[in-house]
């Protein structure tokens, strides 16, 4: 993309002159593209900034493995384009959104956002997967960092310091990102054990060759997918006693962890009014099982643990902080005490540090990741 | 910002004084055996792997824990000293280029793999512990640890950290960042810290994507938890001969479309591939214009059909001959040359410099095109070998470097590589940093917004840029003049870009 000064693109002209205008205010953007992750972190202030009339894919070289899209394109729309050269994002990002929402979520919201789906202890996160990235930055200057090759070691990051940033550095604008062939086979299987067993079971699987792309246990049953060249799926299958489970059961299942549409992880109106919360537990996958109220959805091989709970937010994080990790109010009525677990003082002050480092005004997205970003 | 790298301060005296004041310091910290002060002591610190760059440091701490390295921040900070992390010294690029008013601060003592959990498929190792000794440790598991850096039989897992490094089995399993779960170090200030975690993400910004690749400029790594992978049971190893360079590149592209990511997948040319064969003996078609290695991994059943589709693909892009290695050993012995590619080289030339662009795969032909031009211009020959699965150039120029005018001509050689590769749509470097070496290229790939933002990262972690100053990003006023340079020599790259 071209600089600032000199980018005659209209739908980019009006994001910047947004930015600088907000700026010279002194007020404040939420920056949207589908508005389908909303709910997630804190809640979101300020005059919206609508990213979704900066859309399309820029280039697409199958054989180059590469996607460059620009940040308001829908997540679906980027999918279908990927599927038809037989290609994908690997880390299967969800798609969030009831009936009717569901195609709305954009490639720009996908990265801020940095959330992988069930092939992430296999495939790498959405940041392994950004190889650069054009962002807007709060003084409204246009920048480009990282590119579109797989190896690049030209300066800092920034481009993979986008991902997961909830959108408090910068717009993104265009992003390029990895993209890998389909596999050829799939299969998955269904071991019925509780969670001390499934947590066991993966624990042993996972130091053997084996092509397990995506596990999930809830409810007493540990399902198991694999993938890859058709000779690993098949003699991995047969390496591993279970059941088979029907591919388009099993497809459909994938999906609906993936999308957050399976019953577990739905919210009506009615439960957040309980009190009832969904928090998402990032551990060691070693971890042994934790906090034994409420219920519990296991992924990544153990290490997200999901829980549906009623608990009160110190016990929970002090659970996650005590199995070597941290917990995330992904679902709640109250996210006034933060949805993100707190930093060390060290990393907060760099926080504090990098934040006024792209964004001096404090235009962006203001209590998405943390109250004082 | 770039300039006190070699410039000398005011006069001898003054550094002597400085030396004295900074040593004192330290002598309160550390053990007098753990200083280094004396130039006979410091001179085999005076470069890393890019011996064409030199310098002499104030002093050479090597401390022997943890504490000692946050007493040795601490008091740097305090007399606002530069403080250059060093691993193994095998960086090629300058990173480690010791400052010539600040510490170098050796970390290799801190050489102890902490521990090995084949459960949880990980390996907490100090910085210094060599990058071959993970997977040496882990062996006994059936692990291995992925990035495989030429190097990597010197090199540190701190130094890895500090460059992102890759190898040639990063196509498939990712550079440094992606197998890299924690890493704990301190602060400029001295203060502990610890990025990532030893779960798949953390909480807040993901620090951990500028902290690596960051070149010992944000902070210092002391200890690292990395991914290990369990070792494929097979690998076999493909060897095509090409006719034309062009057809090889061509080739790669064909395996990537065919929906194949190979374990390897390396090109060397026709002068490369001779002189490996001098070296290795590793029966290396000699009238090849160019050879590929195109390795798979996994299990049996995988390894045979994968081998079979990705020999249809070569055959069909127009090998001429291909082989396919029978055994481990022959895997090895294909892999050994492109291995001992840089010890071959020095065996044909008194000197090389090794360039580490990427481009685009599609542009692998033009840009051997290109290099065999500036052969001509530079009158300096070049030979090639390339991670081509995901574009990473290593040519490798030939020169002498006692005389004057071949090193000169070398540097603009070189540069002329990279500022090729970003006008085909690369990077200025894949996997060996940016160090001091590739400072004027960066003037070419980013704009001056774009560089200022990069500085506004490092303060963000260090506010009086004590930590490696001078490296990575190269200051307004040094592109101004590199600028300039270019111009009056005719050669500017892209005289439409917006520059200052």
């Amino acid at each position: 993309m071209n600089t600032a000064a000199s980018t005659t693109d209209p739908a980019l002209r009006r994001l910047i002159d947004q930015v600088c205008t907000a700026r010279e205010m002194r007020t404040s953007l939420d920056i949207r593209g589908g508005g389908t992750k909303a709910f997630y972190g804190g809640v979101p202030r300020g005059e919206p900034l609508e990213l979704q009339s900066l859309s399309g894919i820029s280039s697409h070289e199958p054989t180059e493995l590469v996607v460059t899209v620009r940040a308001g394109t829908p997540l679906v729309e980027l999918e279908a384009a990927l599927g038809e050269h037989g290609q994908c994002l690997a880390f299967e990002p969800p798609r969030f959104g009831g009936d009717g929402q569901a195609g709305r979520g954009t490639v720009g919201g996908m990265v801020a956002a940095g959330l992988a789906g069930p092939s992430r202890a296999s495939a790498g996160a959405v940041r392994d997967h950004v190889l650069g990235a054009t962002v807007l930055n709060g003084r409204g200057e246009l920048l480009t960092f990282g590119g579109q090759v797989m190896k690049n070691v030209a300066g800092y990051d920034v481009s993979r310091l986008m991902a997961g940033s909830m959108g408090v550095l910068g717009v993104l604008c265009e992003v390029s990102l990895k993209v890998l062939p389909l596999p050829v086979a799939q299969m998955t299987f269904e071991h019925e054990v509780d969670a001390a067993q499934a947590l066991a079971w993966l624990s042993a699987h996972r130091a053997l060759p084996l092509p397990v792309t995506a596990s999930s246990w809830f409810d007493g049953r540990l399902r198991v997918r694999l993938a890859g060249a058709r000779a690993a799926v098949k003699s991995a299958g047969q390496q591993l006693a279970g059941r088979a489970i029907d591919a388009n059961e099993a497809a459909a299942w994938w999906r609906n962890v993936r999308d957050h549409r399976e019953a577990f992880f739905v919210f009506e109106e009615s439960a957040l009014a309980s009190g009832e919360s969904l928090w998402r537990l990032s551990l060691p996958a070693t971890a042994a099982a934790v906090h034994p109220s409420g219920q519990q959805f296991i992924e990544w091989g153990g290490a997200l643990r999901w829980l549906r709970t009623s608990a009160d937010a110190a016990a929970v994080r002090a659970a996650a902080a005590k199995a070597g990790g941290h917990a995330t109010l992904f679902r709640g009525a109250d996210r006034s005490a933060g949805a993100m677990a707190p930093l060390p003082a060290p990393l907060m002050r760099i926080h504090r540090e990098l934040k006024a480092a792209f964004d001096p005004a404090g235009v962006f997205n203001p209590g998405r990741l943390y109250a004082d970003l | 910002m770039n300039a006190p790298l070699t410039s000398a301060p005011d006069d001898a005296s003054n550094l002597a004084a400085r030396r004295a004041q900074v040593v004192a310091a330290l002598s309160r910290v550390l053990p007098r055996h753990a200083i280094l002060s004396r130039a006979e002591d410091t001179t085999p610190y005076e470069c890393d792997g890019l011996t064409a760059y030199r310098a002499t440091p104030l002093a050479v701490v090597l401390p022997e824990t943890e504490q000692q390295v946050a007493a040795v921040l601490k008091a740097c900070h305090a007399l606002a000293v530069p403080v250059v992390a060093r691993g193994a010294g095998t960086g090629l690029s300058g990173g480690a280029l010791p400052h010539t008013l600040g510490v170098t601060l050796s970390l290799a003592k801190f050489n102890r793999i902490v521990n090995i959990d084949p459960r949880a498929c990980t390996a907490v190792v100090q910085c210094g512990v060599r990058n071959l000794a993970i997977s040496e440790a882990a062996a006994p598991f059936g692990l291995y640890y992925a990035p495989d850096p030429s190097s990597q039989i010197a090199c540190t897992i701190g130094g890895n950290v500090a460059e992102n490094s890759g190898g040639v089995h990063c196509l498939k399993y990712g550079l440094t960042l992606s197998n890299v779960l924690q890493v704990r170090g301190y602060t400029v200030e001295g203060e502990a810290v610890t990025f990532g975690s030893e779960a798949l993400d953390n909480a807040g910004l993901d620090l951990m994507t500028v902290l690596v690749g960051s070149e010992g400029m944000l902070a210092v790594t002391t200890e690292v938890t990395v991914k290990l992978i369990p070792k494929p049971p097979l690998a076999r190893c493909i060897m095509a001969s090409f006719g034309d360079v062009e057809a090889a590149g061509n080739a790669v592209a064909a395996v990537i479309a065919a929906g194949i990511i190979p374990a390897g997948l390396e090109l060397m040319d026709k002068r490369m591939t001779a002189a490996v064969e001098d070296y290795v003996h590793a029966d290396y078609d000699l009238d090849a214009a160019a050879i590929l290695l195109c390795e798979s991994d996994g299990t049996a059943d995988e390894v045979d059909e994968e081998i079979g589709r990705m020999s249809d693909v070569l055959r069909s892009a127009g090998a001429t001959r291909i082989e396919v290695s029978r055994d481990e050993a022959q895997r090895l012995k294909f892999w050994s040359g492109r291995k001992n590619a840089f010890p071959a080289t020095g065996r044909i030339s008194p000197d090389y410099m090794c360039m580490d662009s990427t481009i685009p795969r599609k542009r692998l032909a033009d840009v051997l095109r290109a290099i065999e031009a500036m052969e001509a211009k530079y009158q300096l020959r070049c030979v090639n070998v390339f991670h081509a699965g995901d574009g990473n150039l290593h040519p490798l120029i030939l020169f002498d470097a006692n005389d004057a005018d071949q090193l000169h001509r070398c540097e603009l050689f070189g540069a002329d590589i990279l500022e090729t590769s970003v006008r085909l749509g690369g990077t200025v470097t894949g996997e060996h940093g940016v160090g001091v070496e590739k400072l004027n290229s960066m003037c070419v790939q980013f704009s001056a917004e774009e560089r200022e933002q990069m500085f506004a990262v490092k303060r963000a972690f260090d506010p009086q840029e004590l930590l490696n100053p001078g490296k990575v990003i190269p200051s307004l006023q040094r592109c101004a003049e590199y600028g300039k340079l270019t111009v009056l020599r005719g050669l500017l790259p892209f005289p439409d870009l917006p520059r200052f």
